[in-house]
């Protein structure tokens, strides 16, 4: 990721901001930070994923996921030319260690690092009976964990695996964009971590947004296109064969 | 990884709605069916049925009163649950659930069994003692009117619920079809027939379900069966039947033609770990078997030893073909993986929250409540004049 | 009114409903947390709840802002995409701690780190530098022969 001049004078007061309130040792939400200012998303760029795991260990580190279980995830992909339905995919352990190495046979390799899609038109939050799961007016996805009844009607809803029951909280959890982070002008710990730049935050209602200029001149794709989800989870360079 | 073979998403392995979540379709459907037989008599005048009336709606209230129990063991925060009532989202099927249960509960199964029975009611309050009395007393609401015209009223009134009941149970049982039909990220649940899928097979195990108590519960009272009254309850079953299983081949036969991006991960499935469960006891020895029994009977003229038997044979068939209909339904819509590259196993805990166990244990307490009720709400006269037939 | 006397008991039982509905209204107004409804259908104060969790990873603007020598040696070279932390791990603790110096983190072992990335493997992008570790380096730490944070033996980075 290189890191322009512009990016540098965005980005430098908002660390202040955030280096003071990381110093304060008690983080609250920065003062300035208006939801409806902001309308969130992903690019994830698949040429650029080399497996090596950071985004699913630093989501892990930041948000004390438990074992087994994972807000986000890296699969790889062994595809026939001849034949693209039918893939060869792996994810051990979710990608947290990374991936074997691979032997060359002709057939094409590649990564693809899922997560949550923050639809704009979720059936997840559309199924929960009680409203403990949400889309923010910033446009993220986020579960209220004092609300929620464990009952798992939104994991069953999810098209994308990205749900699952907190084994001792015993309510449902998924990536939250890092939200605990993005309002106080940081990036999720994924993106942070990612060494090549394949992960990327992207705020969709910012016009300064350099990813704007990605999404413009790239043809990206969404996952499950058919479900309609409004999935705000950009793939760059998305082979017909993921899943 | 244990159990696992091909391709799961990670969050995918292990099962999130265990065999309550299969025993709770189950229950209801055995309840909303067990209705609809009752509204057969006082709605539409089947008076061959009228011996089981009362006990038909005993067994749906026995039921209905375990209904919650499963659901609130798979909840993670089952102390959290009357927030379905303080702040129910209108967008979600499970959202219903609260004020459908309670509209049915009380304003269709409890008043329209208050209104059968309250004549009795008042006269236990009278000539019974101690607890029992107070329990009666209480059920008069304090109103000890019995007069003719009380009874009338309360006929014409019991007849307006049963009328409002029928669909009612639709919708208490159909919803339940509806949480699953309207996901669309599960191939194997996404379907507009799943509630009339649901609602059809409802009746069969209701009806089905009614039959089998009947007759073995007249057989425990050493009583005669009434033999009309199960050649009809019969036949109503397999013309239920009939449309149950006609709906379910649509919907394979459309699955099959159509072949969509699920159809090779899903045939899989059903003819490697689905098969006993699905083809063997849900189609061959749930469905066709009883079909084809109760066919016999309603075109062959047989002994009543020989139908009685035949009846029972059926029924019991009949009953577990259903739950292996919702175990099919629940359990295998997530043996699969939504990636449509993998498969996982469904380990069933025998002393967990939600093991073997605890599902045995709710499968029978019905049976309990329903013993309670029958000697708290007699549904026959005290004594009977019918010494047990032959065969019974 | 004979209707009435007749039919007591249904107003009785109607009663019950009655009374139990305004119960469930009382209770509904305690029990109904204040911030539910204030965006939609869902506790409004949730977000802020989220959003005050505590932050693990410090982000690299905060590194850089006190390491300014090896932001620019970074900046020359290959790694200059790469954040601090995505090698070094979280550091929010060592950046908000009083004594910076006094709650300094493990420097990472090389031979396991570098390794995770550079490993060369039929699945990697092509053009990405990968490696068979036992081939080039034969089991030396890598930061034997390139500097970390400016890795490239061509573009002045070597040791």
């Amino acid at each position: 990721m290189n890191i322009s001049r512009r990016q540098i004078l965005i980005l430098l007061p908002a660390a202040a901001v955030a280096w003071k309130s990381v110093l304060a040792g008690t983080p609250e939400t920065a003062s300035n930070y208006t939801m409806s200012d902001h309308w969130w998303g992903m690019l994830i760029d698949i040429p650029k994923c080399i497996g090596c795991g950071n985004c699913v260990r630093a989501c892990q580190m930041e948000n004390d996921v438990p074992d087994g279980h994972f807000r986000t995830w890296v699969e790889r992909y062994h595809v026939s030319d001849e034949d693209m339905t039918n893939p060869e995919v792996i994810s051990p352990d979710g990608g947290k260690e990374g991936f074997p190495v691979a032997e060359e046979d002709g057939k094409k390799y590649f990564f693809v690092p899922k997560m949550c899609n923050h639809c704009a038109d979720s059936p997840c939050t559309q199924v929960c009976p009680v409203g403990a799961t949400f889309i923010a007016p910033d446009g993220v996805v986020l579960i209220d964990p004092t609300y929620c009844l464990g009952c798992a009607y939104c994991v069953q809803a999810c098209p994308y695996g990205c749900r699952y029951i907190h084994p001792t909280k015993e309510v449902a959890d998924k990536c939250t964009l890092c939200y605990h982070r993005i309002t106080k002008g940081l990036t999720t710990a994924c993106c942070e971590s990612c060494p090549t730049g394949a992960r990327q935050l992207v705020d969709l209602k910012d016009p300064k947004d350099p990813i704007h200029e990605f999404l413009k001149t790239h043809p990206v794709q969404v996952l499950k296109p058919q479900m309609a989800t409004g999935s705000k989870a950009f793939y760059n360079g998305l082979d017909g064969s993921v899943r | 990884m244990n159990g696992v073979e091909g391709f799961m998403y990670p969050n995918e392995y292990a099962l999130q709605w265990s065999v309550l979540i299969v025993l709770y379709p189950f229950i209801t459907g055995l309840v909303a069916g067990a209705f609809i037989l009752a509204s057969l008599e006082r709605v539409f005048h089947v008076e061959a049925v009228k011996p089981t009336y009362r006990l038909a709606l005993l067994t749906a209230l026995s039921f209905l009163i375990v209904a919650p129990l499963p659901l609130q063991l798979h909840l993670g925060h089952p102390e959290r649950s009357p927030e379905m009532y303080f702040t129910p989202h209108s967008t979600s099927a499970m959202a219903m659930f609260g004020y459908v249960y309670l509209w049915y509960l009380m304003a269709v199964l409890v008043l329209e069994i208050w209104l059968d029975y309250r004549r009795e009611i008042v006269l236990l309050a009278q000539s019974s003692k101690g607890l029992l009395r107070i329990v009666y007393s209480i059920m008069t609401l304090g109103s000890w009117n019995i007069s003719e015209r009380s009874l009338a009223i309360d006929n014409r009134v019991g007849w307006i619920v049963t009328i409002v009941g029928i669909p009612s149970a639709f919708i208490l049982h159909g919803y339940v079809g509806f949480i699953f039909g309207s996901i669309k990220a599960n191939p194997w649940w996404s379907s507009p027939l799943m509630p009339v899928v649901f609602i059809f097979s409802a009746m069969v195990s209701g009806i089905a379900g009614v039959m089998v108590l009947y007759m073995a519960i007249t057989k425990l009272r050493k009583q005669s069966i009434d033999v009309h009254c199960v050649d009809t309850i019969a036949m109503y079953l397999f013309y239920v039947f009939i449309i149950d299983f006609s709906l379910e081949m649509l919907d394979l036969i459309h699955r099959v033609y159509e072949a969509d991006e699920s159809f090779r991960s899903l045939n899989f499935l059903v003819h490697t770990q689905l098969y006993i469960s699905h083809i063997v006891i849900q189609i061959f020895l749930g469905t066709l078997t009883p079909i084809i029994l109760l066919g016999i009977t309603q075109v062959v003229h047989l002994p009543e030893i020989v139908r009685k038997r035949i009846y029972a044979t059926a029924g019991c068939l009949t009953l577990i073909g259903i739950f292996a209909m919702r175990w099919n339904v629940v359990i295998g819509g997530q043996l699969f993986s939504k990636s449509f590259l993998g498969y996982t196993t469904y380990k069933i805990g025998l002393v967990s929250k939600e093991g073997l166990i605890v599902a045995v244990f709710l499968s029978i307490l019905p049976l309990f409540i329903l013993w309670a009720l029958i000697k708290l709400l007699p549904p026959w006269p005290a004594s009977s004049t019918h010494a047990p037939a032959a065969g019974d | 009114m004979s209707v009435l006397k007749d039919a007591g008991h249904l107003f009785r039982f109607a009663g019950l409903f009655v009374l139990a509905f305004l119960l469930f209204l009382v209770i509904r107004h305690f029990v109904v947390p204040p911030s539910f409804g204030q965006y939609g259908h869902y506790r409004g104060a949730a977000m802020g709840e989220i959003a005050a969790r505590s932050v693990k990873f410090a982000g690299h603007d905060t590194c850089e802002a006190c390491h300014v020598d090896v932001a620019d040696a970074k900046k020359a070279g290959k790694h200059a995409h790469v954040n601090c932390e995505a090698c070094h791990g979280p550091q929010a603790k060592h950046a908000s701690a009083d004594d910076p110096s006094a709650a300094r983190p493990q420097l990472p072992d090389s031979t396991a780190l570098c390794v995770r990335c550079h490993t060369a493997s039929a699945a990697k992008p092509k053009g990405f530098p990968q490696v068979i570790p036992a081939d080039h380096s034969n089991g030396m730490p890598c930061d034997t022969c390139h500097k970390p944070h400016n890795p490239g033996m061509d573009a002045g980075g070597a040791k």
